[in-house]
């Protein structure tokens, strides 16, 4: 992929609108399973709606995932050339000097999160998919809320949980800023668009941490 | 004051470097980081040994020649210096102070603490220019009205001195912030516009070839910058890149 994209800065643009369509599905994501706090039924409405209409299976799920690993293996990729950069390692590199922990470390936070979406696959979607086209039960559209009850009960899956959106904040903590300046934004908006996407990195993650708590403490 | 110097020496582009102690009396808080080397250099040539290579020349902060990645920092803890104006008060009696070459593939040793950083120089021709023609009714530059807040931008981004000092502190060794301060001083002004397609498309690819990391917006560059070059040059460069591509 990194030689397809040839130029450095066409593959920062790639990273960074890549990037961007994934802070909206985060964002689309958290707002569905907040409604699980309020009304099950809301949820269910909503979850059966998005499992079994048509344009969102065949069109946006295959774009997801193709922005998921699109987004991850261009970064894997980017790090790699960027290590060869170097060459010859220093003796010491003072890297908190000039540089924060999270922006210089994308690619523990971004492995971390890639770990939790292999957790999430096999939590959610693989299960979905086995229930929808391997044992082929017919649509049932109360389902959704009972089964996310009991994704929420194991207090491992929690604690996992809970670390992984941590890393997440801190990877948008840079990353979600760091896209518009690759973009090409920089100017008299920049200190309001950093204060709202440090606000985003905070609040979005949180609310994934409190709707699974949520359901943890009064589930069962 | 007393140092324990731990530097970097290599004899030549293919030998294998290694750092190598060594202990300094009578640095004065008031000699510049290069003095005190120049003193060390006394002793080893005294002693008979080879001394330690070192690029300099104006000496005064201008000329992006001098370099070195001090404690880890390129051109030293202080900020908006060269290591020609680093002071030895910043360091205390006692101090180690390691002492390397900037590190980059691009930016190959050829001997102890002298890096060869032509490619820089290759960036620049590849589109660092305004052709003009001199064939004896040249248009004086001055006689072009540019808006003051847009030539105190050009202004800034034409400090840049070339020191690599960008590149040394990025953990992706990436030149961005050079090749942007370079875009930037002609994009910015009429004369530049002619050619501004061009030169951002040549100097990114010349960057690129170069073997030069990619940009991740750390902005280890800006703070680290003798200059001070903002990374809004770095902005103002992808959007040239954008918009020259679009255009086609
Ligand atoms: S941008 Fe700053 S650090 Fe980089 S070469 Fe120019 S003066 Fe040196
Ligand atoms: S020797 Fe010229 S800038 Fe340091």
């Amino acid at each position: 992929m990194g030689g397809l994209i040839k130029s450095s800065i066409a593959r920062k643009v790639a990273m960074a609108l890549s990037g961007f369509f994934l802070v909206f599905f985060l964002l689309f994501h958290c707002t569905v399973n907040m409604t699980s706090v309020f009304s099950a039924d809301i949820y269910n409405q909503f979850s059966h709606f998005l499992g079994t209409n048509f344009v969102v299976q065949a069109l946006m799920q295959p774009i997801l995932v193709f922005g998921i690993v699109f987004h991850f293996v261009m970064g894997f990729i980017l790090e790699i050339q960027n290590r060869r950069s170097r060459g010859v390692k220093y003796v010491q590199y003072k890297g908190s000097a000039n540089a924060s922990w999270v922006s210089r470390n994308m690619l523990i936070s971004g492995a971390v999160i890639l770990a939790f979406f292999g957790l999430h696959f096999y939590d959610f979607f693989i299960p979905e998919l086995v229930h929808k086209y391997v044992e082929s039960h017919p649509e049932d559209p109360t389902r959704y809320f009972p089964e996310l009850l009991h994704k929420f009960e194991n207090p491992v899956r929690i604690g996992l949980y809970v670390v992984s959106f941590v890393l997440l904040a801190m990877h948008l903590w840079h990353g979600f800023a760091s896209a518009f300046q690759s973009m090409g934004v920089n100017n008299k908006y920049t200190p309001g668009i950093k204060k709202f996407s440090k606000a985003f990195a905070l609040v979005v993650p949180a609310a994934f941490i409190f709707i699974a708590l949520f359901h943890h403490l009064n589930g069962h | 004051m007393k140092l324990n110097l731990k530097i970097w020496r290599q004899k030549d582009a293919k030998s294998k470097g290694q750092m190598i102690t060594y202990p300094l009396n009578g640095v004065d808080g008031d000699m510049s980081f290069l003095e005190m080397l120049d003193i060390l250099n006394e002793d080893l040539v005294n002693k008979g040994e080879e001394p330690v290579e070192f690029d300099h020349d104006c000496r005064e902060g201008i000329c992006g020649t001098c370099s070195l990645q001090i404690n880890g920092e390129p051109h030293g803890p202080d900020r908006l210096v060269t290591t020609c104006q680093l002071h030895m008060r910043k360091f205390n009696d006692g101090d180690t102070i390691i002492i390397e070459p900037f590190r980059a593939k691009a930016f190959p040793v050829i001997k102890d603490l002298v890096v060869d950083r032509s490619s820089f120089d290759r960036i620049q021709q590849a589109g660092g220019f305004i052709s003009v023609n001199t064939s004896g009714n040249t248009v004086d530059a001055n006689a072009i009205p540019i808006e003051k807040h847009v030539a105190d931008k050009a202004m800034d981004a034409a400090t840049c001195i070339g020191c690599g000092a960008c590149v040394a502190a990025c953990k992706n060794a990436s030149a961005m912030l050079f090749t942007s301060a370079k875009v930037s001083q002609f994009a910015l002004l009429p004369q530049g516009q002619v050619e501004a397609a061009d030169r951002v498309q040549h100097m990114v690819r010349q960057m690129d070839l170069e073997g030069f990391g990619n940009c991740t917006n750390t902005g280890a560059c800006e703070v680290e910058c003798p200059k001070g070059i903002s990374l809004e040059n770095i902005a103002r460069m992808n959007r040239e890149y954008l918009s020259a591509n679009i255009k086609g």
